[in-house]
């Protein structure tokens, strides 16, 4: 009786943890985070030189929004070719093609609000209200992390709820909306890679128990 | 323990449950992607794999990802049928007991 109890539990959990797509790989996280680091630097190397305060002035303005959003656009190309190389091989490794029904899933419900917040940010952008792009963006990503969470690797849940909890903060004290947008971007990706890297990745069994 | 008699042998070990269940909810699943769901050997599990095989319950094929060989593993509908009476019987022993 009990052993058959035991048996129906361990079929549940099996189902459940096979239909998610647990190749995202720690890597992916940590190089990300290196981008948005590096990017973060070069803007806050702009707004610094050219003086914060002067955005507000619409002909600096001008001048520097678009080569912040070039810039953003170059960031999140790398962050995204390096997130999606490492995440290949980490498949790869485990003899599956990455293009299968849990990666379908886990990229429809990233890309949904992802997708809303990167509208968002060029109406506000059209609309001139440039440093709400900050906050918006990092809470746009954390819902995005949120709603993906279902369908791989839980941890990515907690890092989302960060994600948003950052970008609220930016929102309300936007003097460190800088900041708060490197911490999120940069270092939690940073830090998120590195544990899982180590939690996963690193052990002879690539799936977690 | 008349009721046992309905249990399908050919799930007997919680080795052949897992795979079945894991086979029931994915299209395909590789060899190695099974094996670290399992925790299996890998001599263990193709035992396992071979038995459930020769019931027809599951197919497998070999594919190419990148350069190197993978094998995945399918459900069949025989095998689905029967897995979900296993189930269906599993559930009625619980109940009754």
């Amino acid at each position: 009786m009990n052993e058959h109890l035991e048996n129906l539990k361990e079929i549940r959990s099996l189902m459940e943890r096979s239909s998610k797509f647990l190749s995202l790989s720690g890597l992916s996280g940590i190089s990300a985070g290196i981008c948005a680091l590096l990017g973060a630097w070069y803007a806050y190397a702009k707004l610094h030189v050219d003086g914060s305060s002067l955005l507000s002035i619409p002909e600096v303005r001008h001048e520097i929004v678009p080569k912040l959003v070039l810039e953003a656009i170059v960031v999140l190309g790398f962050a995204l070719f390096f997130g999606v190389f490492f995440t290949v091989r980490k498949t790869r490794k485990q003899g599956l093609s990455v293009w299968n029904k849990t990666s379908k899933l886990l990229l429809l419900n990233l890309m949904i609000p992802l997708c809303a917040g990167g509208f968002f940010c060029l109406g506000m952008l059209y609309h001139g209200f440039f440093w709400l792009c900050f906050p918006a963006t990092l809470v746009f990503y954390g819902v995005a992390l949120v709603s993906a969470s279902k369908y791989t690797l839980h941890d990515i849940f907690y890092l989302g709820i960060a994600e948003v909890a950052l970008g609220l903060i930016a929102l309300f004290l936007a003097k460190y909306n800088l900041i708060c947008w490197a911490i999120g971007f940069g270092v939690l990706h940073i830090v998120y890679g590195s544990v899982m890297y180590f939690k996963y990745d690193r052990q002879e069994s690539e799936i977690p128990k | 323990m008349q009721i046992l008699q309905n249990f399908n042998k050919a799930f007997e070990s919680k080795a052949r449950l897992g795979i079945m269940s894991v086979l029931m909810v994915n299209e395909v699943v590789s060899f190695i992607v099974l094996k670290d769901l399992l925790s299996m050997t890998d001599g263990n599990l193709a035992t396992h794999l071979r038995a459930l095989e020769e019931a027809n319950y599951i197919t497998f094929k070999k594919e190419f990802i990148g350069r190197k060989p993978s094998t995945v593993y399918s459900v069949t509908e025989d095998g689905k049928k029967a897995f979900e009476n296993h189930l269906n019987e599993l559930e009625k022993f619980i109940k009754g007991s």
